[in-house]
């Protein structure tokens, strides 16, 4: 019985598949389909969904000018729905089924490495628009969000200059970035010559709560007569108790200023930021920047999406850029195949938001200054400290085993871990 | 820094050669250009322009620092003049900061806001606390000084000086006189005086007092050996307090988990329903708590103080509400079959979850705290934060009001008569389906009421009830199932038990040891902490 219930059901699909396709290739015609793979249900929805807003939001914009090669895009939007084997399902439902041209997608770094065999397999493109913690260079995917160097490194050069701290507290949730990230910041702060007892390293479960017993040793350890500060790489919804509890025990900026990589315009809106004045957050882009194309960004925006109180944010920056610099390709290349485009995007060079321009480089990051923003009492962030772009740096130069290896997706070398000292393609070994 | 420093000096050089006068004042003109050096450069310009005001000693300086470090002064595009700027719908009402003149109404493009940075606001905070020491008001005087303290700038021991021997009420001197020590250890007077500060300092007895004289425990000679044998008196004093703070976490966190664990006592403890969707009435509870704030904001927003009071009915008629809603709609045609109740508990979960993410946004919502619980308060070395004290006490009051409604009324007793035969309580007259309804609506309705608390200290999104579900299970399982009193004990224990873990083993591993424990314990006792005795427990 269940033999032929599941015959029967296979027949269907293929069925409906076939049916599917056919209507597929006689759309593929006239629009080019773009994926979107955020999640809009679960825990990452309140992250991921304005993302998938905008790409939507992209869409329209660059249909408005007559979209790409002349032809109009459609975007196809699935639901992955926080859950990260899924995200390779509809990874692979995007891009065989619906044939699409392009994916911009995920959020955590688990969903994205879920997805990288797909993308290797079927051989399709995916923008991955958030920052990371580095150690991986693919040949299918461009990553148009901050690398380590790209964001924690440049904060914590300047709390070293500007505030003159002394002591650190790495304080994270325990996943792959934060300890990724704690674990370059660590070997950087050594070779900083930060002795070992001036550094605690602490990890905290996702969607922590009572924050009592770990902001107090924060208290306790930067008590001690050096300036202390917090290198926060503590998650989504952990950051409002953490906040709360900081405000709480009366912790100011002044005294000993948290630094945020994961904390953005979004996050701060389901806060009161009165007692967070002065904490800061590393960006390549805040909704404060003061450029005409910001302006315009945001103005565009919020016509579009109906509320002008809709903040914007970092990974929405990357997201414009990765879309930008794939348009610029395709236009290059005169086609949508994957191969010539990803031939074409390196070198691709768009304007950013904050006044500049982002350049894809080899190896599939791209160039972008790195702003440090104090939190303000209307939410928003006052920018403090601008760079010049910085090159995004794969595989970070303090760790052992990446220190040696680059990347360069170009021909001939074509090669995503190439080690420099024993000259082969392969990592480390 | 150094910068700073020097022209500090150079400040209290001129302060100690012209004579002190307790107002002072310049020229309105020479005092303008001098705010106007604020907004001419970057944040080093920013600092010395702030110590160069300082040294003015003029009275309007105080206030013209104050506003820069909250961010009310900005600079005119076109001839970089500095004044008060406040916001007047998209313009801005500019104000003389010297004279206080009127200087119109500019548009928000012709405008910068002076930013400041944490560097600044000490400098700020410095500078004022300086310029305050002889304000008129204690209280100013008092914040002054501790002001000055946090800076141990040791150029300010002659202002200090002076200030303390003007200084009338007794707690202020104290403070100044603590600050004069904290300064003189940065200074380059001798170390039979140093070691007199540290002493002074000791004396506090405070973490912060450790910290002043922890960099100089290397030196040789008396003021190394004062600061040893302070540091070991105060580590001693801190340990007791240490181990008072803990407690007093781990009953915060206890009388968290016994609010969110209460309502499944109910449920799961007395009626024996999986209810996976527990968390989800906590949620709404919140979302109830947020919807009663977003309605006193916009019509009457005096009344924001009382916005958790009026929250607390709506919150229980709501999730009650939804509850019986459930009980009704789904459980009642799945007793007796835990697995299917689990199953379509979690869905309803799901269910609740998705209306809420799309009614409301998948962002969190922001549900503000009350003037009475915001803040903390100091006893001895402890913190106690007033947002936890409150939420220890509505844990009581929650649970002694349960305790007294299943023992005192016949709602009660009926729905103990329920739960303890069925049969003979219908023979009885009891309408078991009613009460089954509306037990299920008190436990929901009383996580409705959690939800009030929880809005307060963790963020209101719809994940909110995730985070809750599997501690509330491991409470009520190992405080024994449907016993309230194990309940209470479950959570309190639990509750400490982390509290004490935490700071030796961190917070990851601390929970894995105390599941650990509990596996281990629900191995011994299967029935928890407080078990059932009787017949109830084989039926």
């Amino acid at each position: 019985m269940s033999m032929t219930f599941t015959r029967r059901t296979f027949g269907l699909l293929a069925f409906a598949g076939a049916l599917s396709a056919s209507t597929m290739l006689a759309h593929a015609e006239d629009t080019i389909k773009v994926g979107v793979l955020h999640s809009l249900s679960g825990t990452m929805a309140i992250s991921e969904t304005t993302l998938k807003d905008t790409v939507l939001f992209l869409i329209d914009e660059q249909n408005k000018k007559g979209g790409v090669l002349g032809k109009k895009l459609e975007a196809v939007v699935v639901d992955p729905a926080s859950n990260w084997p899924l995200f390779a399902e509809k990874a692979r439902e995007l891009i065989s089924k619906d044939k699409v041209s392009v994916v911009f997608g995920c959020w955590t770094s688990v969903s994205r490495k879920s997805v990288l065999p797909v993308f290797k397999e079927l051989n399709s493109i995916l923008f991955y628009p958030v920052q990371y913690e580095g150690e991986e260079s693919e040949r299918n995917v461009f990553y148009t969000g901050a690398a380590p160097n790209q964001q924690a490194i440049p904060a914590v050069d300047y709390l070293m200059k500007e505030e003159g701290v002394k002591r650190w507290v790495l304080e994270g949730t325990d996943y792959v970035y934060p300890r990724t990230t704690n674990k370059i910041l660590e070997a950087y702060l050594k070779a900083k010559g930060v002795p070992a007892e001036d550094i605690i390293v602490n990890y905290t479960p996702f969607g922590f709560a009572d924050w009592q017993t770990e902001v107090s040793k924060i208290k306790a350890f930067g008590a001690e007569g050096k300036k202390t500060a917090v290198v926060s790489t503590i998650n989504g919804d952990a950051n409002v108790p953490f906040y709360k509890e900081l405000g709480n025990q009366g912790i100011k900026a002044e005294d000993i200023p948290v630094v945020a990589f994961s904390v953005g315009e979004e996050e701060l809106a389901g806060m009161d930021t009165k007692p967070l004045v002065g904490h800061l957050a590393a960006w390549n882009y805040f909704e404060s920047v003061d450029t005409p194309e910001n302006a315009e960004f945001i103005d565009a925006w919020h016509k579009y999406i109906g509320n002008d109180k809709r903040t914007t944010n970092d990974p929405m920056e990357a997201t414009y850029i990765g879309f930008n610099a794939w348009v610029k390709a395709v236009e290059a290349a005169g086609t949508t195949d994957t191969d010539p485009v990803i031939d074409a995007l390196p070198g691709t060079t768009v304007p950013n938001l904050s006044g500049g321009y982002a350049t894809i480089m080899p190896n599939h990051h791209i160039t972008k200054p790195v702003l440090i923003g104090e939190i303000q009492d209307d939410g928003q962030f006052d920018i403090v400290s601008q760079t010049a772009p910085v090159v995004g740096d794969e595989w970070s130069d303090y760790l052992e085993g990446s220190k040696d290896l680059i990347s360069d997706w170009r021909k001939p070398m074509n090669c995503g871990n190439f080690n420099v000292v024993t000259g082969k393609c392969g990592g480390a070994g | 820094m150094r910068m700073l420093r020097c022209l500090a000096t150079l400040f209290l050089l001129m302060m100690t050669v012209l004579p002190l006068k307790a107002a002072t004042a310049i020229a309105d003109a020479d005092l303008t250009a001098l705010v106007n050096a604020l907004g001419a450069g970057d944040f080093d310009a920013t600092e010395q322009a702030i110590a160069a005001l300082a040294a003015s000693g003029d009275d309007r300086v105080a206030g013209i620092l104050d506003k820069l470090g909250n961010g009310e002064l900005v600079t005119r595009k076109a001839d970089k003049a500095v004044f008060i700027g406040e916001k007047a719908d998209k313009d801005f009402k500019l104000t003389d900061p010297v004279t206080g003149a009127d200087a119109g109404i500019v548009p928000k493009a012709t405008v910068d806001k002076l930013k400041v940075n944490n560097k600044l606001r000490r400098a700020i905070a410095t500078a004022v606390g300086t310029l305050t020491l002889r304000n008129a008001d204690p209280k100013v005087r008092l914040a002054a000084a501790e002001a000055v303290m946090k800076s141990q700038d040791a150029a300010a021991i002659p202002a200090l000086d002076a200030a303390i021997g003007a200084e009338t009420d007794a707690a202020v001197k104290t403070a100044m006189i603590s600050a004069r020590a904290a300064a003189v250890l940065a200074s380059d007077l001798p170390d039979s005086e140093k070691a007199k500060a540290v002493d002074t300092i000791a004396d506090l007895g405070t973490r912060d007092a450790l910290g002043m004289i922890a960099p100089y425990a290397g030196q040789a000679g008396p003021i190394g050996d004062a600061v040893k044998a302070a540091t070991t008196a105060i580590n001693a004093k801190l340990a007791l307090w240490d181990a008072g703070q803990n407690i007093w976490y781990g009953l915060s966190l206890g009388s968290v988990l016994l609010l969110a664990a209460i309502g499944l006592a109910i449920t799961f403890g007395v009626m024996g329903i999986i209810n996976m969707a527990h968390g989800e009435m906590v949620m709404l509870g919140a979302y109830a708590t947020f919807g009663v704030q977003e309605l006193i904001r916009n019509n009457a927003p005096e009344l924001f103080d009382y916005s958790l009071l009026i929250a607390l009915p709506v919150a229980f008629v709501t999730a009650g509400g939804v509850g019986i809603l459930i009980e009704r709609s789904i459980i009642r045609w799945l007793y007796g079959r835990p697995l299917e109740t689990l199953l379509a508990t979690w869905g309803v979960s799901l269910i609740l979850q998705q209306a809420v993410r799309t009614i409301f946004g998948a962002n969190n919502r922001e549900v503000g705290n009350p003037s009475w619980m915001s803040g903390a308060f100091t006893i001895g070395e402890m913190q106690v934060t007033w947002s936890r004290l409150w939420i220890i006490a509505f844990a009581a009051v929650v649970f002694l009001s349960l305790i007294g409604v299943l023992k005192k009324t016949a709602l009660g007793l009926q729905m103990r008569a329920v739960t303890a035969n069925r049969p003979m309580a219908s023979a009885m007259g009891i309408r078991t389906p009613f009460i089954d309804a509306l037990t299920f609506g008190l436990g929901s309705g009383i996580a409705g009421l959690a939800g009030v608390a929880l809005s307060q200290i963790d963020n209101v999104s719809p994940n909110l009830g995730r985070g809750y579900i599997i501690d509330s299970f491991m409470v009520v399982v190992f405080g024994g199932v449907g016993n309230l009193w194990g309940t209470l004990v479950g959570a309190m224990t639990l509750g400490v038990a982390n509290k004490f873990l935490e700071p030796y083993a961190g917070a990851v591993l601390g929970k894995i040891l105390l599941l650990v424990f509990i596996i281990l314990f629900i191995q011994k006792r299967p029935r928890g902490l407080f078990a059932l005795k009787g017949r109830a427990v084989e039926a």
